[in-house]
């Protein structure tokens, strides 16, 4: 995914914000005007492949609170395959040359998902999984994080109790999220599981299977796999042991801060888009109402 | 404790402890299980106490080590030991706040399924079910050909036992998430047909019959395939499959749906 794959999605046309094309196109074959400039380039054909990024750790450190051969397996095996199948799937569709999120939010289809998607949500997810950790992890967050957790949910202990209660009674397989909601009521992209007028940022919330907190247009901050074959080799039925050993000895309060800083910042810059599209609109009307006037006054002039 | 292979589930009555106080009723405590009344399981004397139906679990119809290599002790220490186990206890602790008792665990998989909507006890309700209906879905030198009149009927409704065999297996495959799959006959149809379910949904809740069944929740595999699913498919139809219980259900199942003229011997 470098630059080229930047450019074509720009000529295309294709943005998270412009989903409007019917859904099955992005799995039609990509229109011919593209693949000719894709002759035109001279260096090696660019596949728009989404590669198995490695944890940024090795796989023993975050022993003995999640084994190294569960890594090995859910990394090399669960977090792989899934890859595989993505790149398999979107080879030759519009899907190809878009970012993950991207792809993640289309095939999500507003809630009719499209066949890439399980792939696509689990590569994401993964991702994600695993740089929410770190080792020697654990701990307590700080700064702007702690406040809002507080703000939100009163104390740590409160948001930990919750968190830990939404990862217990998933039923089945799916994940457990705290994320930052920016007062959007309308995600377009799916029921928000929150609807509320009060002001809260911080929410958490359960998904089933690969599904995950972009599709209704949340920041997540936090992750954790409740799917069996993220905890089953090393605690076996005891998915809420597991839970807590990933607060306590694994979260990495940094990354989830730092994630918490791009998400206030990408919702203050939508705050301004929406602020400065309603000035024009304002401007508009106020225009349009102008012109009115002159016909209403013609009108009233005539004898009834 | 006993099971029964034609209908695996039974609900037996016992008082809980502590005694639950309620209203008008007079009661006094009991320490032991009362036997069932012969008149039935909600039979009320002014002695006895409100009786409520509770279930219990069932154990595997072999020991935990004789499908060993196939399936190991451990998972089936763990499998119905704890995630069997735990199903039934928490479906009893839902059903002492709810008003659902005096069900056969198949109402009770019906009525809680809501046509959709299910409530809180379904996922419990099924998957004991569901297990109950699994451990007696295999056998220690289980797997090879199905014989007489399910081999008949799959080669009828599959072409042959490879093709049903394939079919099977693909399914499974194609299951995404945790869930099932089954081998059913369909009552509307009047056919075998392989179906997959998610999480806890079984086909009792179409008023379909299961045959045969295929827990692909990964606590099922984990510990003895980690990931090789198709592994661990193939395994259970080379060596676990029960023909011998699925006989007996489709003996049962043809009281309830006619598959056609009875074959008569030519004199």
């Amino acid at each position: 995914m470098g630059g080229a794959s930047l450019l074509s999605a720009l000529a295309c046309g294709v943005s998270s914000s412009s989903i409007g094309a019917p859904p099955h196109s992005f799995l039609c074959p990509t229109p011919n005007r593209r693949r000719k400039s894709r002759r035109k380039v001279r260096c090696a054909p660019i596949t728009a492949q989404f590669e198995l990024k490695p944890p940024p750790y090795p796989l023993d450190s975050l022993e003995p609170h999640m084994s190294r051969e569960t890594l090995e397996h859910h990394w090399g095996r669960h977090h792989r395959g899934h890859v595989d199948s993505l790149n398999a799937r979107i080879a030759g569709t519009q899907l190809e040359e878009m970012e993950l999120e991207d792809v993640v939010v289309a095939s999500y289809n507003k809630g009719s998902p499209l066949p890439p998607f399980v792939h696509a949500a689990q590569v994401w997810n993964h991702d994600f999984f695993w740089r929410s950790m770190e080792p020697g992890g654990g701990g307590k967050p700080s700064g702007e994080l702690m406040g809002l957790i507080e703000r939100d949910f009163g104390s740590f202990e409160r948001m930990l109790k919750e968190f830990k209660e939404a990862a217990s009674t998933q039923f089945g397989s799916g994940w457990a999220w705290l994320a930052y909601k920016a007062n959007r009521l309308d995600v377009g992209n799916a029921v928000n599981p929150c609807p509320s007028e009060k002001d809260n940022k911080l929410v958490i919330a359960k998904t089933p299977n690969a599904v995950n907190p972009l599709v209704w247009d949340y920041s997540p901050l936090l992750a954790v796999d409740v799917w069996e074959h993220a905890y089953y080799l090393d605690y076996e039925n005891r998915r809420a042991d597991y839970v807590s050993i990933f607060m306590e000895k694994l979260v990495s309060w940094d990354i989830v801060s730092s994630r918490l800083h791009i998400a206030t910042a990408r919702a203050a810059e939508r705050a301004r888009e929406d602020e400065r599209r309603r000035r024009e609109d304002d401007v508009e009307i106020t225009n349009r109402e102008a012109v009115e006037m002159y016909v209403d006054s013609d009108n009233d002039s005539e004898p009834e | 404790m006993g099971f029964h292979l034609l209908s695996p589930s039974y609900c037996c009555g016992y008082q809980p402890s502590p005694p639950i106080s309620h209203g008008l009723l007079r009661f006094r405590p009991v320490t032991g299980i009362p036997k069932p009344s012969p008149k039935g399981q909600l039979h009320q004397s002014r002695r006895a106490s409100k009786v409520l139906a509770y279930y219990g679990i069932t154990t595997p119809p072999y020991k935990l080590d004789a499908l060993e290599p196939y399936m190991s002790q451990r998972t089936l220490e763990l499998h119905w030991g704890k995630h069997h186990r735990d199903y039934v206890d928490s479906l009893n602790k839902q059903l002492v706040k709810s008003p659902l008792y005096g069900h056969t665990m198949e109402e009770l998989i019906k009525v809680t399924y809501n046509n959709g909507n299910p409530l809180p006890e379904f996922n419990n309700a099924a998957q004991v079910w569901n297990h109950d209906f699994f451990w007696e879905s295999m056998q220690s030198g289980g797997g090879k050909l199905p014989q007489g009149g399910v081999l008949q009927q799959i080669e009828k409704d599959f072409d042959s036992y490879s093709n049903f065999r394939d079919t099977f297996v693909e399914s499974a495959m194609a299951l995404f998430g945790s869930g099932w799959v089954w081998l059913v006959l369909r009552t509307e149809e009047k056919k075998l047909s392989v179906v997959r379910t998610s999480n806890a949904i079984c086909p009792l809740v179409w008023g379909d019959i299961p045959i045969i069944a295929l827990d692909m929740w990964e606590h099922a595999y984990y510990l003895d395939y980690k990931d090789d699913r198709e592994k661990y498919i193939n395994t259970f139809m080379d060596n676990l499959v029960s023909w011998h219980a699925a006989t007996v259900r489709m003996l049962r199942a043809e009281a309830f749906v006619n598959l056609g003229e009875p074959k008569i011997p030519v004199a």
